[in-house]
């Protein structure tokens, strides 16, 4: 069987695995009934729609008359870079700082680009930690931990 | 007579130092976030978000409403200039406006759009004005049955913003109503799906999901692109329109300030749809309509008139009912809960000086972005000079620091991270996010609601047919689905998104 419009199929099976999932827990939880539902009706029921869904859009992708579209490829490296240096902020902010982990969010993020050049990501990022350290914490008065925690 | 009394407190309130200057950094915000590519009012609100805590109630919500009707001014100053609109509701006004640039035009299509908004936002300030006390009288009426029928209205008025598939923008609805179930339950107390994560008891953080799914989502996606086009700018000529101009604008203003304070009350509706209904309207109705598509100012005037209209009476539905017509103004609904503040009618009556100071600040703002924008275009279009890669680490980092301040807890920064994958995933997919985050915001309101209704009715589903309001309101609802797949509209919608 040919596979015509690729992302309709892709999202249609997105679309029935999670309608499953939901409604598979939501058979965990107390069903009640429609007088009185409890914490599983709503779910158990609106995932069976999202499922229902999916199923209408995967085999509409299916048919003849689908529109042949493929799924683009998807890059990598900028998932990695991008997803990579959010998740080392999250990571490096609690031990090590806020300056720390803005630098290595600016660095690693930019490299990201193919355009990336050391001096003016540097430049960049020297700007924006004392631009957000000037606005967040200076200005609006937020907590973050602002060194790491050898220099505390 | 009430109207001018209210009108005065709300000035009142509005017209204070502190107000002034943050209704000032909105609307200039919001200019310069419109004019970014990349940048939209919802990913800007969700930054800043958190920065408001510090602020009394009304300042923050002045600035963040300043910001979302700034984001329509400068939205069409890209779309006119570099054939980029920064907002959704500025791609049609790219279609005429760019080619009148072409035709070296591009400071009267400028000055036209500016003066569009500036009349439709006075227009649709009023209009909030005179329809905000009687509408909230009727929202008094609304039992759970209506409430959950509305919802269903906005959330099927959401997928006609969504340029592909009918079916797959559902989808993404039902998903958002799903994904914000997850949390403890308020009737039980039962956790669902949170897996005994502490911090998910309390559901996914809005701002997180907003973050990741369109910030973070659309870096990955811009990066891929290799070639980068820095822009150019055609030279600019006059602003001053010609006298044959005035009298081709005039009515088109006129009508698009007409269509978008409709368009803009009705949940679902908000300044895309008013944009592109206008648009239509002018180009059925123009005897010019051969000059559409070729630099028509009609093109510009009726467009930009509507969706600052709309943009402002969009509001109409939050502070009344309480009910958020569109994502941005589901922001709105987050940056009044921060404030402890509880949408719906009662905000008219418990806290009159914020609702009317809100109201006043809109027009302030409008005479601020007139101000603003006509002597401002040189900047803006030097800011669009600037290299992507220094813009989206610039991007990365104020979501970072924005997400953490919410809850001061770095789970919230993983969650925006996963988000971002999951919305690369979509856009990959050809899913789009917006009506996500409407049914994100909406799910618990509208189970709620939904459970309430049955047990009123012990269990009869026929009540949501029976109420009369309610069953006017699905009724609304279905022929919205049966207009928006009906062949004919559905083509001139992919014309008018094929842009995107």
């Amino acid at each position: 069987m040919e596979i015509r419009n690729q992302k309709d199929f892709g999202a249609g099976l997105m679309y029935m695995v999670i309608g499953l999932f939901f409604t598979f827990m939501a058979t965990q939880y107390p069903m009640g009934t429609a007088a009185k539902m409890g914490p599983g009706y709503f779910p158990f029921w609106l995932g069976i729609v999202m499922t229902a869904l999916g199923l209408l859009i995967l085999v509409k992708s299916l048919s003849a008359k689908a529109a042949i579209e493929k799924i683009p490829p998807f890059n990598w490296k900028v998932i990695g870079l991008i997803t990579g240096s959010v998740i080392a902020y999250g990571v490096l902010l609690p031990t090590m700082g806020f300056i720390v982990a803005v630098f290595v969010l600016v660095f690693m993020s930019a490299s990201a680009s193919h355009e990336f050049h050391w001096k003016g990501t540097l430049i960049n990022a020297t700007f924006l930690i004392v631009f957000t350290y000037s606005v967040f914490v200076l200005g609006l008065k937020l907590q973050f931990p602002l060194l790491p925690f050898f220099l505390q | 007579m009430d109207l001018f009394a209210n009108l005065a407190l709300g000035f009142d309130t509005a017209f204070t130092l502190q107000n002034l200057l943050y209704c000032l950094i909105g609307c200039v915000l919001g200019t310069l976030i419109g004019v970014l590519p990349g940048l939209g009012p919802i990913a800007t609100i969700a930054m800043l978000l958190p920065a408001t805590y510090a602020l009394p109630p009304i300042a923050a919500l002045i600035m963040l409403a300043g910001i979302y009707y700034g984001s329509q001014y400068g939205g069409s100053t890209t779309a006119i200039l570099l054939n980029i609109p920064g907002e959704t509701s500025s791609v049609v006004t790219a279609i005429d406006g760019y080619q009148m640039a072409r035709n070296g035009r591009a400071g009267v299509a400028l000055f036209t759009a500016g003066m569009g908004s500036f009349f439709a936002g006075c227009v649709a300030t009023l209009v909030l004005a005179a329809f905000a006390a009687p509408l909230s009288q009727l929202a008094f009426k609304f039992g759970p049955a209506e409430y959950f029928s509305l919802m269903v209205l906005g959330l099927i008025g959401a997928v006609v913003l969504a340029s592909g598939s009918l079916i797959k923008a559902i989808g993404m609805i039902v998903l958002g109503l799903l994904m914000g179930l997850i949390g403890t339950d308020v009737n039980s107390g039962v956790s669902r799906y949170a897996f005994d994560i502490p911090e998910l008891s309390d559901g996914i953080g809005f701002v997180a999901v907003a973050m990741g799914v369109f910030g973070f989502a659309e870096i990955m996606g811009n990066l891929e692109k290799t070639d980068e086009d820095e822009g150019f700018l055609n030279k600019m000529t006059t602003m001053i329109p010609t006298k044959e101009d005035v009298k081709r604008m005039i009515p088109s203003i006129l009508r698009g300030t007409t269509i978008g304070s409709i368009l803009g009350i009705l949940p679902g509706g908000g300044a895309a749809l008013a944009a592109f209904g206008a648009y239509s309207v002018e180009k059925k109705s123009s005897k010019y309509s051969h000059e559409f598509g070729k630099g028509a100012i009609e093109g510009v005037a009726g467009p930009e008139s509507a969706n600052n209209a709309a943009a402002q009476t969009s509001f109409i539905p939050l502070l009344t009912l309480g009910i958020p017509p569109n994502a941005v103004m589901a922001l709105m609904v987050g940056a009044m809960t921060i404030h402890n503040i509880q949408p719906g009618p009662q905000v008219m009556t418990s806290n009159p000086a914020l609702f009317w100071g809100l109201i006043a600040s809109m027009w302030i703002g409008n005479v601020m972005l007139i101000l603003l924008n006509l002597p401002l275009i040189g900047i803006w279009v030097k800011l669009l000079k600037i290299p992507y890669r220094f813009m989206y680490p610039a991007i990365l980092v104020f979501c970072c620091i924005g997400v953490y301040t919410v809850n001061n807890t770095v789970f919230d920064v993983y969650v925006t991270a996963a988000f971002g994958i999951i919305g690369y995933l979509f856009f990959k997919l050809g899913c789009e996010p917006p009506p996500l985050l409407l049914g994100f915001v909406l799910g618990p309101m509208m189970e709620e609601n939904f459970r309430r209704a049955l047990l009123l009715s012990r269990g009869d589903f026929t009540t949501f047919l029976t109420r009369p309001l309610s069953l006017g309101l699905l009724i609304a609802a279905a022929l919205l689905v049966v207009i928006v797949a009906l062949p004919a509209v559905k083509k001139t919608r992919e014309e008018a998104f094929v842009e995107d």
